[in-house]
């Protein structure tokens, strides 16, 4: 079976400055992988190459098997930015428009068919915000909003969920609530991938672990990486150690 | 997907109950809150029924004008100079003297409607001309802008317009020069989709849509068009009203006018309904949009461009200056009330055209021009649906 994602030797710079420099990793189905970082450590611009938002520099990506620059299979990813990114604060789209938007990559310029409704119903029974359907995704509270967009990409029928810091100004209530969502969902089968700038979140939640600070300090399983120095190492860089006790 | 084991909406600042909960405190209180349920279903699809009966209207209003511009459009044996069998199928077929005739009845219902409203508008073909392509540019300028508007763009439309003023001011210097005789509005369409192209270029390589490229665009634009201008003066000698293109006037909307304009309006309808989904992804989530594979360079050219085609059209009515108010403003007054995007497009619609309604009534009445008169309505419209809308902030993205 070949892997979701797999880096090889990927390296990308803006300008003089990299961001990046020659990551190897790769992410197998069901996989649960936490992507840590300190600040402006190229996590995000990682997360990007991986999704073809970006060309390496150097290196290559393979998604699903296929070069990442002409992956045919864009259903197949789920991607939740960081709320900023998306008009959902201001736009007036109601949360079903919201998750039905999870199958216009497969219903092209037809049409959505009775299926493509089933299936954006059951994801917004999914997550659990049904009753919301009609609101509008700019009148609900930062933990029903990521809510709204993990349908969005649960009624894609993604077999890989990329999140980039789903949880920033969602209370701490809605946030364990959130990431206990993504648990269920990755006991399903669905491999996530999840920027998350809290680590004792991650190494609570992830299976596995890539610490990155434009070089990858530590890719493997959770245990491995709370024994190593990976974290010391990564952000003593900057100067910015961060503790957690979970 | 399903057998999850799903938390229960556990959003502290929810503050909706869960429909599927059943553990509420008091059956008085779930009782009352049903029947609040109850009462917003009904009062949605009551106001759901009057947009679309609105819709529906607008369709059917549009398709008979339609129609009239085709039997104007008939009744004067179009094409027929190419070929001398062309013009004897007319005859034979009646086709040419029964548009003469249809085109007449309709002059004798507007005799009939200038008597009971004691004007004297109806029985002329050219004010029929006027109200056609007015309701025209009433839906697909709120069409197109929905999407602008939300895609932070609203400005593109004012800097088309300019470009569009360009391609006028070369229309005017090609037909002096060369003696031709074809539609100025023509030439300015076909500028104006160079100056989209252009401008999604710039955007392109300059990483976002920043105001720069478009302020660029725009003045560099209007530059050359008034340096085209003046300097033709000097040895054209056609009289072309251009205060009538800058300013709107209805005097500018010819027969041939009026039809690029159906054309254009039955264009941009048939590219937006197919390509709804994919432009809503976009305009709502480019990044995600272009995750799940979408081609968003493409469909932001076919915006631009679908903006320059309605801008050229509009242009008649509303002037260069005016142009982008007709794209903006309807549909900043339907995203203050509506609730859904879908909701948002069919008020942008009807705000549109009740603006175009409201701005033609007051100009013919008061013999002033119809492009102000159009906007100052649509603001009319805009003022009252901030006061009646509980939307405290604003319901388009400001940076």
């Amino acid at each position: 079976m070949s892997s979701v994602v797999d880096c090889h030797g990927v390296s990308f710079a803006y300008g003089e400055q990299p961001a990046v420099s020659d990551v190897s990793l790769t992410v197998e189905q069901g996989d649960f992988l936490g992507l840590i970082g300190p600040n402006g450590s190229g996590k995000t611009t990682l997360l990007h190459l991986m999704l073809g938002l970006l060309s390496p520099d150097e290196g290559s990506i393979e998604l699903f098997g296929q070069p990442v620059d002409d992956i045919d299979q864009g259903n197949r990813i789920g991607y939740v930015s960081q709320q900023a990114t998306s008009r959902g604060g201001t736009m007036p789209v109601t949360v079903r428009e919201c998750v039905r938007m999870g199958r216009f990559a497969h219903a092209g310029h037809a049409r959505l068919s009775a299926d493509d409704e089933a299936i954006a119903e059951e994801a917004l029974e999914t997550v659990g915000i049904t009753d919301l359907a009609e609101q509008r995704v700019n009148e609900l509270s930062g933990g029903q909003r990521q809510r709204a967009y993990i349908a969005r990409a649960l009624a894609s029928e993604a077999d890989l969920l990329a999140l980039d810091e789903p949880t920033v100004g969602v209370d701490a209530e809605s946030r364990d609530a959130f990431y206990q969502l993504l648990e269920s969902l990755n006991n399903d089968g669905i491999a996530i991938i999840l920027i998350e700038h809290d680590i004792g979140v991650v190494t609570d939640r992830a299976d596995r672990i890539a610490c990155i600070n434009t070089e990858l300090y530590h890719h493997g399983d959770t245990e491995s990486f709370v024994e190593s120095d990976a974290l010391s190492e990564a952000y003593g860089a900057t100067g910015t150690v961060v503790h957690h006790h979970h | 997907m399903s057998g999850t084991e799903t938390p229960t909406d556990s959003d502290s600042d929810s503050d909706l109950a869960s429909a599927s909960g059943d553990d509420s405190p008091s059956t008085a209180q779930s009782v009352s809150r049903e029947e609040e349920t109850r009462r917003d279903y009904r009062a949605r699809s009551l106001r759901r029924r009057v947009e679309l009966t609105g819709i529906a209207l607008v369709g059917a209003v549009t398709v008979l004008l339609i129609g009239f511009l085709f039997i104007d459009w008939l009744r004067h044996y179009p094409l027929a100079d190419l070929h001398p069998s062309l013009e004897s199928a007319y005859t034979v077929t009646g086709i040419g003297p029964g548009a003469q005739l249809l085109f007449e009845q309709v002059l004798i219902v507007g005799m009939w409607m200038d008597y009971v409203l004691g004007s004297n508008l109806f029985q002329y073909a050219f004010v029929w001309r006027q109200i056609t392509t007015g309701i025209l540019v009433g839906i697909v300028a709120p069409l197109v802008g929905t999407y602008l508007v939300h895609r932070q763009m609203a400005l593109i439309g004012e800097t088309l317009a300019h470009t569009a003023f360009a391609g006028i001011a070369v229309g005017i210097l090609f037909s002096g020069l060369t003696g031709w005789d074809g539609s100025l509005l023509l030439v300015a369409l076909v500028v104006s989709v160079l100056g989209a192209l252009a401008v999604q270029w710039l955007t392109e390589h300059t990483s976002t849509y920043g105001d720069v490229p478009i302020a660029i665009m725009l003045t560099g634009s209007f530059a050359v068009g008034t340096l085209l201008i003046s300097w033709s003066r000097g040895f054209v000698a056609i009289a072309v009203e251009i205060e009538g293109f800058l300013f709107g006037s209805l005097g500018v909307v010819t027969a041939g006018g009026a039809r690029l304009m159906a054309v254009l309006t039955v264009a941009v309808v048939v590219v937006v309904a197919v390509t709804y989904k994919q432009l809503l992804f976009i305009t709502f989530d480019e990044q995600a949009a272009r995750v799940a594979q979408l081609d968003v360079t493409r469909y932001n050219t076919l915006l631009v461009v679908m903006t320059a085609v309605v801008v050229v059209g509009a242009m008649q009515v509303l002037g260069v200056i005016l142009v982008a108010g007709m794209l903006v403003i309807p549909v900043a007054a339907a995203s203050q009330v509506a609730q859904s995007f879908r909701e948002t497009l069919y008020l942008s619609i009807l705000f549109g055209e009740l603006s175009i309604i409201a701005g033609f009534a007051f100009a013919f009445s008061q013999g002033l021009p119809a492009g102000g008169s159009i906007i100052v309505a649509a603001i009319g419209i805009y003022l009252l649906a901030v006061l009646v809308s509980d939307r405290p902030g604003a319901a388009i993205s400001m940076h």
